[in-house]
């Protein structure tokens, strides 16, 4: 053991200065070249920050379109999933409130119709997309309270589908913040 | 065809076309043969040895082997206590987060030392950016001792009689040198050109479209996440860990994040084949794991795709699949093979929140982690494998009235001994903890009553769970357990140190007397170990002992949770 614990210290020490120094800063100088400078890549509008492109933010008003539930209340500080089990009878009753209340907010909609993202929580309480179908069942109410034509509404929602990796790999999907922004523009 | 599982089809896929020449490298590596990158690293390698005044010629036997390892261990447990314990008053906190409680040190300390990164914090507001470089240091070198214990192993594979096993700390220092640190460099550099943050800065703050006031949390988080996949940590930058928009960006990033998790794993089979030359051998290996890994991930990717019937049964559209916990960006299939490809290998990050899963898919979650040796951890897998080709020679030599001989190397009632214990340990640490647990809540389910998050057989597969994957070195969390409290912080710190050493002690020593033995060349009457017949074997041992020890337990969680929800 004696003969090992010196060679065991100085291994320790030099890979602290490799592996947390050297290679942390090599990737930091790397990622000086990546976008906004490994930062974090935010959406400016009019020069003032209106979010970060990766992460969702919380969209609650009838006049967005709204985002997926947040078991963290979309806090980019504390992210976290509901971590809720499937037979739980207390969250089935609150995905049960979650699609009465859709159901008010959105009257011309069956329920049938509504896409299950719409009323689950995500993984990391901050996930920035929903389903095409999450989409398109919010046009008659953002049509409504934006006194827009719906056919315009769902021609930006179509604009908007971000297809599966190379055609072929993985999931169709919306960016709500992306939308969002779009939205306000459309007159 | 679905463009979800035509994804994770191609993962796979990718996975092993990549471990094939990785694992013919690291043989070469681990041999002292010439590769390409000599040239690069030779240099850094000399400065490891020259600091650390090693002598990498100097072999040890397996004795010496272990003593290095668990000294080496010892610092770093006492290194990291007193980092965690003093973080808060320690540079690199520009979000003032406090130092850790000494028992909640304790559970981090061994929980990354031992390589499972079971985390009863979370990273944004648990750990200061020195912690997490720290943590990150542990995330490279518990994966390096694991794969140089296991080196250790493959060298006593040999077919020759010696006590000369190689220098750990050759085989240590060229996993971290030759291995992990290139590998972490070109993974870190596409997660921060696909959006990763690596930067000290701290918290940013905007208001929100809506107008709301929201802080965010950054951090060098590019280089962690590089190697908490690749070493099978797991240990994530964010509480979220690869669920996190930041942590994960995207469907391309989540396939280099997932191919990471197996691709050191399997690599070894093949490097195991290149180091004692039997292909054939490494081949069989690859076989059986493979089924096993298949066994739970379509079962798993199939359920999740079809969704929860309680929601079906509301009458809401599940295209999609069940997707509380999930992201919209991976889909159901993608956290599903995600969920298993990181239970049975013992990495422990997720993509989605594994609480949430459909009953049927948490149970084949804890399935993985109860073998915990399709694939397995870096390392450490191939050692939990080890011990069950040794049961099982012994006990198709028995069968067939023949010495059982591994490698040429008889296998007698010694070897048999550790192999039994150290099979036998996992069942004991994951049950009994369990049932410790659940006698304490279910006596005073007041007092306890912020443990479970989820109540009736669901609360029971959080702590079974939680007592599952820091048995099996793994990290991956039932997350609605409460479990930053005095009792889970100390009991899942001992169990995940008994979990990690004895099993790496058992097959080492198991190897070593092999090793010592005289060789014995093959004949017509010996047992061939490289035949469908013999993984069969081994399947079946492996399934009576890891499986079946579990059935009751699992009988009271995932399946009548399952029942259940199907009435």
């Amino acid at each position: 053991m004696k003969q090992h614990i010196l060679p065991a210290i100085k291994l320790t020490l030099l890979c602290v200065v490799i592996f947390c120094g050297a290679y942390s800063l090599l990737i930091l100088g790397i990622a000086q070249a990546a976008p906004n400078k490994g930062e974090g890549q935010t959406i400016t509008i009019n020069g003032k920050i209106k979010g970060y492109a990766l992460e969702g933010q919380s969209f609650t008003q009838d006049t967005y379109f709204n985002g997926r539930p947040s078991a963290a209340g979309y806090n980019a500080a504390g992210s976290s999933g509901s971590n809720k089990g499937p037979s739980n009878p207390d969250y089935l009753k609150e995905v049960q409130n979650r699609v009465d209340s859709f159901l008010v907010h959105n009257p011309s909609v069956q329920k049938g119709n509504i896409p299950s993202e719409l009323v689950t929580a995500s993984g990391s309480g901050l996930d920035p997309d929903i389903s095409v179908e999450g989409a398109m069942v919010q046009s008659a109410r953002i049509a409504k309270t934006r006194n827009l034509s719906e056919e315009k509404i769902k021609a930006l929602v179509t604009q908007q589908i971000q297809k599966p990796l190379l055609g072929l790999l993985g999931t169709v999907k919306i960016n709500v913040l992306q939308l969002n922004i779009e939205l306000d523009k459309l007159k | 065809m679905n463009t979800e599982i035509f994804g994770v089809a191609l993962m796979f896929l990718l996975t092993v076309l990549l471990a094939i020449p990785l694992g013919r490298y690291m043989g070469k590596v681990y041999s002292g043969h010439k590769t390409w990158l000599d040239g690069l690293l030779n240099p850094l390698d000399k400065l490891f040895f020259k600091a650390g005044g090693i002598k990498p010629e100097k072999e040890m036997n397996w004795k010496q082997h272990l003593v290095a390892l668990l000294t080496i261990n010892f610092v770093w447990f006492l290194f990291s206590m007193l980092v965690l314990m003093m973080q808060g008053s320690l540079p690199l906190n520009p979000d003032a987060n406090p130092s850790m409680t000494a028992d909640l040190a304790f559970n981090t300390s061994v929980s990354f030392i031992s390589n499972t990164n079971l985390q009863h914090y979370s990273g944004e507001s648990g750990v200061s950016y020195l912690g997490q470089l720290i943590l990150m240091l542990f995330q490279f070198i518990s994966a390096a001792a694991g794969m140089a214990a296991c080196v250790v192993v493959f060298t006593a594979m040999k077919e020759k009689t010696t006590d000369k096993l190689g220098n750990f700390y050759n085989f240590f220092i060229k996993s971290l040198t030759r291995i992990l640190l290139p590998i972490s460099i070109v993974v870190a550099v596409i997660l921060a050109f696909n959006g990763t943050p690596m930067t000290f800065k701290g918290k940013d703050q905007f208001i929100s479209m809506q107008g709301d006031t929201v802080n965010v949390s950054r951090g060098p988080a590019a280089a962690m996440v590089a190697i908490k996949q690749l070493g099978t940590n797991g240990g994530g930058f964010f509480g979220a860990n690869s669920a996190h928009p930041l942590e994960n960006p995207s469907y391309f990033t989540n396939i280099i994040e997932d191919v990471c998790i197996i691709l050191i794993p399997i690599a070894m089979i093949f490097t195991l084949g290149y180091i004692i030359r039997r292909k054939r051998f490494a081949w069989m290996v690859f076989g059986i794991m493979t089924i096993g890994f298949l066994l739970f991930v379509i079962p798993s990717i199939y359920l999740e795709m079809k969704g929860n019937p309680a929601i079906t049964q509301m009458g809401i559209a599940q295209n999609l699949g069940s997707m509380e916990g999930k992201e919209v960006r991976f889909g159901s299939a993608a956290s599903a093979y995600w969920g298993i490809t990181t239970t049975v290998t013992s990495n422990g990050s997720v993509n989605a929140m594994h609480d949430s899963f459909t009953p049927l898919t948490g149970m084949f979650c804890l399935l993985g982690m109860m073998v915990n040796s399709f694939y397995g951890g870096v390392g450490v897998g191939f050692l939990n494998f080890y011990i069950f080709i040794i049961i099982a020679v012994f006990i198709s030599g028995l069968m067939v009235g023949r010495t059982p001989e591994f490698m040429g190397k008889k296998i007698e009632a010694k070897e048999m001994k550790i192999a039994a214990i150290i099979a036998l340990l996992h069942p004991f640490l994951i049950l009994v903890g369990t049932a410790l647990a659940s006698y304490l809540f279910s006596h005073n389910p007041t007092a306890y009553a912020s443990w479970l998050n989820n109540p009736g057989n669901h609360g029971f597969s959080e702590m079974l769970y939680e007592y599952t994957s820091s048995s099996a070195n793994n990290g991956s969390g039932f997350e609605g357990l409460g479990d930053n409290t005095q009792w889970w912080n100390i009991s899942c710190g001992i169990i995940m140190l008994l979990a990690r050493f004895l099993p790496i002690i058992g097959p080492v020593a198991i190897a070593g007397i092999l090793a010592n033995k005289k060789y014995v060349p093959e004949t017509a009457g010996t047992l061939k170990t490289d035949t469908g017949t013999f993984g069969i074997m081994i399947f079946a041992v492996i399934f009576i002992i890891a499986a079946l020890s579990f059935f009751p337990a699992l009988s009271l969680g995932p399946i009548a949770e399952y029942f259940g929800l199907h009435q």
